[in-house]
């Protein structure tokens, strides 16, 4: 026989194990009659593991730094009070706390569904452009003519082939 | 159009035409966006949430099939309009409890919806009567791919569609069904199923009952996991998932019928007797009265053109519905009353249930 388990959420002994399996890896949730009671684990109406399993990776007792989302002003005892982000950038900021949550959420830790293919094209075509307007800028200062007449025909070839999509941006 | 106009007119859940099966009452397909370099909804400032809504308003009523839809601000609504868009899940009860700027755009047949400034800046929804899955997916696929058009999604190679909670990074989806397992909950396996589905992965919940009271019978099965996994895969597996529970209700039911017909039968025809006569009904009670009649028809106790009534009726006997054709806020006790009499109506032709049903005549 195994020694008694704890309770993941109080001091007592544990009498409900869940088990779920996710990318081959077991995640276990050990509970005491009343928090299954409590947290609806026993409730034949159905309940989320998955909020459960989230609780529990947002419970442990990391360090929290002080970094602020650049864009966004967020912070990490922001995301322990509401469990959500502040912004899309907040997902690079807070990217370590973030590593250690998705383990074991999601079948994967990586995007294998759907590319938004036009916005990402509209965005390379925004990354392209500004590189070529800087070197543009870049060449006319220093008085590089030859050099720019190749920028501005690029920045023109680019611009038209790409009109339409661009439009939809402005 | 308007929302009385909208309210007036049958949805894809209570219309009489739409396809309708035993055991999955509805499929749903959602998909969670949010607009890039901006923050989302619950950290975001009023007049950037104004500026999102509009954005978005914009963007989503300029394609086809939202395009003669009604789009609504959420505080320009009633309580009891914002009721009754819940009951028909055209919106979320978080959605109605946001007070500025936030909003909805629902399609004319009241098939799409899309929730502005949500827990996303986006959440858009197909809902199909029956089961259709894949048909869901395809739809809110299409319509996706046509707002990406005029919308820059915040979105990440590696992660996938970036969203406000980590629980639905990368694809965003959330598909789900919603079943009718009587008999599951009859012979006591809802626990075992219900936990067997969460090792798969997929959540279950109740419909209507809070608590451990599921009245209906009715239960909510989708996935749970949006990161690391096709979509194509996440319905996949759902829809394999949902056809073991289909088979193991079918099981029940022709185990019930083997060894306890006569209680099964007192339940359905008791059922029946109180539709016809009540007087008082409590909304849990009279769901899992509609529930009863609906495995009776199942059963083929009782005509098949009794399902879209019922099916009608799961809607329409909730507290915002009958309060709108009530034209009015009135009391939970004035509710029982007329919720009863509103089922006296509907069932006073429908004829007597057919207890001649033996178990060879099931599959
Ligand atoms: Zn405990
Ligand atoms: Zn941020």
């Amino acid at each position: 026989m195994n020694s008694p388990l704890k309770c993941d959420f109080c001091v007592n002994s544990a009498t409900v194990h869940l088990t779920q399996i996710v990318n081959n890896k077991v995640h276990k949730v050990d509970l005491c009659e009343e928090c299954a009671q409590k947290k609806g684990v026993t409730d034949p109406s159905g309940f989320s593991l998955a909020d459960l399993l989230l609780k529990a990776s947002l419970n442990p007792e990391k360090a929290l730094t002080g970094t602020r989302c650049p864009k966004c002003n967020f912070t990490q005892p922001d995301f322990k009070k509401t469990g959500r982000f502040g912004c899309p950038s907040c997902y690079e900021t807070f990217k370590d706390m973030l590593d250690a949550m998705l383990d074991g959420m999601h079948k994967g830790t990586t995007h294998v569904g759907k590319v938004p293919k036009l916005a990402l094209t509209r965005k390379s075509l925004y990354e392209r452009l500004t590189k070529l307007e800087t070197g543009l800028t870049e060449a006319v200062k220093s008085e590089r003519y030859e050099e720019a007449a190749r920028f501005r025909d690029e920045i023109n070839e680019v611009k038209q082939s790409a009109a339409p999509k661009l439009e939809e941006k402005r | 159009m308007t929302i009385s106009t909208l309210l007036d007119s049958a949805s894809e859940l209570t219309d009489s035409t739409s396809s309708k099966t035993a055991i999955v009452l509805m499929t749903r397909v959602r998909l969670a966006r949010n607009l890039s370099g901006q923050p989302f909804p619950g950290w975001a400032r009023p007049a950037q949430r104004d500026l999102i809504l509009d954005k978005c308003q914009k963007a989503v009523t300029s394609i086809s099939p939202l395009k003669r839809g009604l789009s609504l601000s959420v505080n320009e609504l009633s309580e009891l309009e914002k009721l009754n868009l819940v009951e028909r899940h055209l919106i979320s009860r978080e959605l109605s409890g946001s007070t500025q700027g936030s909003g909805v755009i629902i399609s004319r047949d009241q098939t799409f919806s899309v929730m502005v400034n949500e827990e996303d800046h986006l959440r858009i929804q197909v809902l199909r009567s029956g089961f259709h899955l894949k048909k869901a997916w395809n739809q809110i696929d299409d319509l996706d791919s046509a707002l990406e058009e005029a919308l820059d999604f915040a979105f990440s190679p590696s992660l996938g569609y970036l969203t406000a909670c980590p629980t639905n990074l990368g694809t965003g989806l959330r598909a789900s069904a919603m079943m009718h397992l009587p008999a599951l909950v009859i012979s006591s396996q809802m626990e075992k199923v219900v936990r067997a589905v969460n090792q798969l992965g997929m959540v279950v919940r109740g419909l209507f009952g809070e608590g451990s009271d599921a009245s209906g019978s009715i239960f909510q099965i989708s996935n749970q996991m949006t990161l690391g996994e096709t979509e194509e895969d996440i319905i996949k597996r759902l829809s394999s998932v949902l056809q073991s529970i289909v088979e193991h209700e079918m099981n029940a039911r022709q185990k019930l019928i083997e060894t306890d017909s006569g209680k099964l039968f007192d339940k359905l025809g008791r059922a029946y007797g109180i539709l016809q006569n009540s007087h008082l009904l409590t909304s849990g009670e009279a769901m899992n009265l509609l529930s009863l009649v609906r495995l009776g028809v199942d059963l083929k106790m009782y005509p098949e053109s009794c399902r879209s009534i019922i099916d009608r009726l799961f809607i329409e006997a909730q507290p915002g519905h009958l309060q709108y054709a009530q034209k009015g806020a009135c009391d939970p006790q004035q509710r029982d009353f007329l919720r009863a009499a509103k089922l006296r109506t509907e069932f006073a032709n429908v004829t007597k249930p057919d207890f001649s049903v033996s178990a060879s005549d099931k599959n």
